[in-house]
């Protein structure tokens, strides 16, 4: 997946799991919890999608990695790029 | 006369398998209506059930509804429903004292099995297994989710009393306000049965599931050639106040709670029992003190299959007499089993009585078994009747729960 695909990869899992959010603005470089209501439960279901559909595991200790858009890009290229 | 020990009905909410409120569902038992269709699930393939279709997203948002359970939508759709029909301003209403109390079949073998299902998808890999599976099978969901989505801090919980639990929800509502503890109760049933396998495999590796070519013609209690259950959702909710409230408030009263009993067969897990039926028909009586000939409409439990039906008419026939005039329907032969808000839902099917004084049928009787003819056994037309001044709702579960509530036509 190319970094473009893998963004929109994240972005169509977020709507999934909060599917009355509008995520056209969403910005890139703030924390996705302070634009969108998305509480701890959801975002276990961003980890449990990206585990389920993608077979990448993200540990614990690098849940900070994925709080804005862009370090969730950042961080899952290397596990995602031969998806 | 007014006192704080009369409890009536205000409001209700209802989704079955034949509508989505009193009016429609009412209308559609009056015109003989089956609302069982054919369905598919895991395992078994292509099964009959009762299918709700009202608009969970008219109270839900989508997240709600991804996070919750059907149960939760149903019970939600149920008891906003029964307020927007009780006329209250829910806004101005003090939360804290106002009661959820559901009725349920069961809780959480749905979330279960089709966890399970999904679950095998991975291999059974436990770091697949959902963290949403402890709050949607938790017993209490069905009523917590109520609280959560109209922000309710009374108290909330389920009964679980098998296929008796929906008057139980009634009683338990009625007693929390004698009680004092709530000043409303939202009291009912639900069921999201359909939506999981177990229940209808269980029933079929028993010979208790209905089958038939017509969907609509599966469900046929009272009749010769019944062959069983027809498992189906729903819910129904009612607002109950104590009888002052009601009135100061110049609420539209349905009926009022002036009897009821809850008893127990201690004799078999799953066969029914007459003898104890007919006990807690007579506690009932009772305790609404009136006797089984002051009763207008007798609302039969009858699930179609060929025991229980038999079962119960004895009982009838124990305590009204075989020559009993009373008249007779059963409503599951329009809308299936739908389990723990059945027994609820037969009862608000038939409160519209009170009013138009006619009785609605039950369907499906084509040839009529002997051990269940009653005179006034209402057969495929609704039935204009001179009166109506008592209903009594017979419900009744495995593990030999019995339960029996009596309605009142409303008069100061």
């Amino acid at each position: 997946m190319t970094r473009e695909e893998i963004q929109s990869t994240i972005l169509d899992v977020i709507a999934g799991i909060v599917p009355d959010e509008d995520l056209s603005n969403l910005k890139g470089d703030v924390r996705i919890r302070d634009q969108i209501e998305l509480d701890s439960m959801d975002f276990l279901d961003i980890i449990m999608e990206l585990r389920k559909r993608y077979g990448v595991e993200v540990p614990e200790e690098d849940y900070m990695e994925l709080s804005t858009l862009d370090g969730s890009v950042v961080y899952l290229e290397p596990l995602m790029k031969d998806s | 006369m007014l006192d704080e020990t009369r409890v009536v009905i205000t409001g209700i909410g209802l989704t079955a398998p034949n509508g989505n409120n009193l009016m429609e569902f009412r209308q559609n038992l009056l015109a003989g209506r089956s609302g069982v269709e054919k369905i598919e699930t895991h395992y078994m393939g292509e099964v009959l059930a009762g299918v709700c279709h009202f608009d969970p997203l008219k109270y839900q948002k989508k997240k709600e509804l991804r996070r919750g359970t059907r149960a939760g939508s149903i019970s939600i759709y149920s008891a906003r429903e029964a307020i927007t029909d009780a006329k209250l301003d829910f806004q101005s209403l003090d939360k804290s004292r106002i009661g959820v109390y559901l009725g349920i079949t069961e809780h959480g073998n749905v979330e279960t099995e089709n966890e399970i299902y999904e679950f095998k998808k991975y291999n059974y890999d436990i770091k697949c297994w959902s963290h949403h599976h402890n709050p949607r099978s938790i017993a209490n969901n069905p009523a917590g989710e109520v609280t959560l989505n109209m922000g309710i801090t009374g108290p909330h919980y389920t009964l679980g009393a098998a296929c008796a639990a929906g008057n139980i929800g009634i009683v338990q509502g009625l007693q929390m306000l004698l009680l004092g503890d709530v000043d409303l109760a939202l009291a009912g049933g639900v069921s999201e049965t359909i939506h999981g396998f177990g229940v209808f495999a269980a029933f079929h590796n028993e010979r208790a599931l209905a089958t038939h070519d017509d969907p609509h013609k599966a469900c046929r209690p009272f009749d010769a050639d019944r062959n069983g259950v027809v498992v189906s959702e729903g819910g129904c909710v009612f607002v109950l106040e104590r009888l002052t409230d009601a009135f100061n408030r110049g609420a539209d009263i349905y009926g009022e709670i002036v009897g009821y009993a809850i008893n127990s067969d201690a004799m078999d897990f799953v066969l029914p029992f007459a003898q104890r039926q007919a006990e807690c028909m007579k506690l009932a009586l009772d305790k609404a003190g009136i006797s089984a000939g002051d009763i207008d409409i007798l609302s039969t439990h009858a699930t179609g299959t060929p025991q229980g039906d038999i079962e119960e008419c004895k009982a009838i026939k124990e305590v009204f007499g075989a020559d009993t005039k009373v008249h007779i329907n059963n409503t599951k032969s329009l809308i299936g089993h739908a389990m723990g808000a059945v027994g609820v839902l037969e009862l608000a099917g038939n409160l519209p009585s009170f009013n138009d004084r006619i009785v609605h049928p039950t369907i499906n009787i084509d040839h009529l078994e002997p051990g269940c003819f009653f005179e006034n056994l209402v057969i495929n037309e609704p039935k204009k009747v001179p009166r109506v001044d008592y209903i009594l709702n017979n419900s009744f579960g495995m593990l030999g729960i019995n339960s029996v509530v009596i309605a009142k036509r409303f008069e100061e």
